[in-house]
């Protein structure tokens, strides 16, 4: 059990410290920032709103760090989730039960991923190019279901699911944290996980080991299309409106900029949930971090780069050789941390 | 049965070709943009209403973002002999082609909402609206509204570098100017989005003691207003009271927001720019009279007790 958790602890120690840092320097610069109060039931505080603002990023993630492992990417998660926001908004205010529509708008986001799915284990068309066509096709499909406009809806149990709040939590990290949870555990307590790693190094020889890969690959897509879904549906939720031009508008670039920082290879193979996670909560928290500093927004997008690019540079492999190469006179006789895997 | 629909259709037919034949004597070609954004939808529909009201044959293209498609359809309105064009520009430049080619067949062309960087003797006038001015008329309310009190402002910007974020400020900041009781305490770009104004809004409010030291929010359109209210009830105060908020555009959502007491003003930017465009050309063509080479619309402001009810229900059909 220790050792689990102490490989674990070794995976995440890089996200985990360029998280705390940012918490740190945000905190220095922002004093309130680590303040956390009960108000109106639930916690309230900077930290719960970078969990909570942080809902789309990680949900894509989760779905997008499964789609890198088969050595695929998805474009197409920012206009599946204006699709499947502009599907809830368009079902709800006509009049159909809450059910029905949370039930439909899933389904369309799974829609969607077994059409990538199909144009690149079927078809075998590259997952760049796959993707791209349902990213340009998709925000057009959301538009003609809004007629263009913001389309608002009232519906209180719809709202619920972005503003309402659950133990305490706000609603949206409360959905977060389970499907995170329950994607993990499917992943990694079956063979499935081996066998998505095993696709992504080398299909070819996985196929003739006799993993069904097509399934493999269009399950990977879907499972991305389902997230892009629930993040849809929160988003819309949020803002009771499903705004078909600006939902989910170059989030498809922050849930792979989520997975890169959590440190999963874009060329397939061995990844983490988890470290995904932790990875779209740091552009989260540097993204709030900036918004409280008061820093005028000019400085907005390269205050966040240099800070990506310092995270990325500590997780570089050159960088990780040297640092090893210096604290070896300080930790002489233990095994480094190569040595141990 | 069927005679009597293709008799019903057949009289259908010939009034509309007697109608456009009575019409005839106008005919206008519309090169719009696109339709990106509900208030370009929103001008497309009151251009198209314009037009009937006053008889006039409109000829629409719609150029879906291109800037060549624009020109193609200016060369096609050409070759029609249309008696006039208005131009949405997509951009400000490359322009100064095709206005020759429309000079040159003696056709005159006026500029909508946007203008262009090219020989002001190129294109008979500009339509558009003052985005400083909008600011201005946005920061006069907020001066007489606090009448002389002490009040701590939060603004979100539009999209960093726009030229209605850049204007909109401008003027806000100019109306201010002088008035030491105001001061804008925070200012962060929201890129005219709800999601990013709510976002922005809640980050406000936590760094300025949950929002008691914020007065008013002042926000460069009224999506991000919308988005923003409910960051500040979702922290528990009252937007419109404890923190006063004014916006521009005049969306039709923002006129059930204001009905509702949750926002305080508006400031307009009217999608009805073909109306001075048609009655500037009217006079035009009836008795050569040059108009200004630029138009400025009215920019009007709506506060709680102008009826926003019946506002949103005037503007809700008209496609934003």
């Amino acid at each position: 059990m220790i050792s689990i958790v102490r490989t674990y602890l070794t995976r995440l120690l890089p996200q985990l410290i360029a998280l705390a840092t940012i918490v740190a320097a945000v905190s220095i610069v922002f004093p309130g920032f680590l303040n956390l109060e009960i108000q109106n039931g639930r916690l309230y505080g900077s930290l719960i709103d970078i969990l909570n603002r942080g809902a789309p990023v990680v949900l894509l993630a989760i779905g997008m760090t499964v789609v890198i492992a088969t050595k695929g990417i998805d474009l197409s998660v920012g206009a599946v989730m204006a699709i499947c926001g502009a599907v809830a908004a368009s079902l709800i205010t006509s009049g159909h039960s809450l059910g029905v529509t949370l039930l439909a708008t899933l389904a369309v986001g799974v829609l969607c991923g077994v059409w990538n799915g199909i144009l690149v284990a079927v078809l075998d068309i590259q997952p760049i190019i796959a993707t791209l066509v349902l990213m340009v096709a998709g925000r057009g499909i959301a538009q003609l279901i809004t007629e263009g406009a913001i389309l608002t809806f009232n519906d209180a149990g719809l709202i619920f699911i972005g503003s309402g709040s659950f133990a305490g939590l706000p609603m949206p990290v409360v959905i977060w944290l389970l499907f995170g949870v329950l994607v993990a555990l499917v992943v990694r307590r079956s063979a499935l996980g081996m066998l998505i790693e095993a696709v992504g190094v080398n299909r070819e020889a996985s196929s003739l080991s006799g993993v069904l890969t097509p399934v493999l690959l269009i399950a990977a897509y879907v499972l991305s299309g389902l997230c892009a879904a629930i993040a849809g549906i929160i988003a819309a939720a949020d803002i009771k409106g499903a705004d078909a031009n600006n939902a989910g508008l170059w989030l498809e670039l922050d849930a792979i900029l989520a997975v890169v920082v959590g440190g999963t290879s874009l060329l397939g193979g061995r990844f983490s949930i988890a470290a995904s996670v932790l990875g779209a909560i740091i552009i989260q928290a540097i993204n709030t971090g900036i918004l409280l500093s008061g820093f005028p927004p000019e400085f907005n997008l390269i205050i966040k780069a240099a800070i990506i690019v310092f995270i990325l540079v500590l997780q570089s492999p050159r960088f990780r050789t040297a640092f090893t190469f210096l604290s070896i006179p300080r930790a002489a006789g233990k095994p480094t941390e190569r040595e141990a895997k | 049965m069927k005679f009597r629909k293709a008799l019903a259709s057949a009289t259908i037919l010939a009034a509309c070709m007697f109608g456009s034949a009575s019409a005839a004597e106008l005919v206008v070609g519309f090169s719009q943009i696109g339709s990106e954004s509900g208030w370009r939808a929103a001008e497309t529909t009151l251009t198209k209403q314009q037009a009937e009201q006053r008889g006039i044959d409109l000829k629409f293209a719609d150029a879906q973002q291109k800037q060549e498609n624009q020109i193609k359809a200016i060369r096609s309105f050409i070759a029609q002999g249309v008696n006039a064009i208005l131009l949405a520009p997509v951009v400000a430049t490359g322009w100064d082609e095709v206005l020759q080619e429309a000079k040159d067949a003696e056709i005159p062309v006026i500029l909508l909402d946007r203008t262009v960087d090219a020989s002001k003797d190129l294109y008979l006038t500009a339509v558009t609206s003052d985005l400083v001015h909008e600011g201005n008329v946005a920061g006069k309310w907020l001066v007489d509204t606090v009448a002389g009190k002490p009040c701590n402002v939060v603004e979100l910007q539009g999209t960093t570098g726009s030229s209605p974020a850049i204007d909109r400020k401008k003027g806000f900041e100019a109306a201010l100017a002088g008035k030491d009781n105001l001061k804008i305490i925070r200012s962060q770009t929201g890129d005219f989005t709800r999601t990013k104004g709510k976002e922005v809004m809640e980050s406000f409010l936590k760094a300025e003691d949950g929002g008691k030291n914020i007065c008013a929010l002042y926000a460069h359109n009224d999506d991000m207003a919308v988005g923003a209210i409910q960051a500040i009830k979702e922290a528990g105060l009252k937007p419109g009271k404890d923190i006063l908020v004014v916006s521009i555009d005049a969306v039709p959502d923002i006129f059930q927001a204001m009905a509702a007491g949750e926002a305080n003003a508006t400031v307009e930017l009217t999608p009805n720019m073909a109306g001075p465009a048609f009655d500037a050309l009217a006079a035009y063509l009836k008795d050569g009279k040059e108009p200004p080479k630029w138009i400025q619309t009215e920019s009007k402001l709506y506060t709680q007790a102008d009826d926003p009810m019946k506002v949103y229900e005037e503007k809700k059909g008209l496609g934003y």
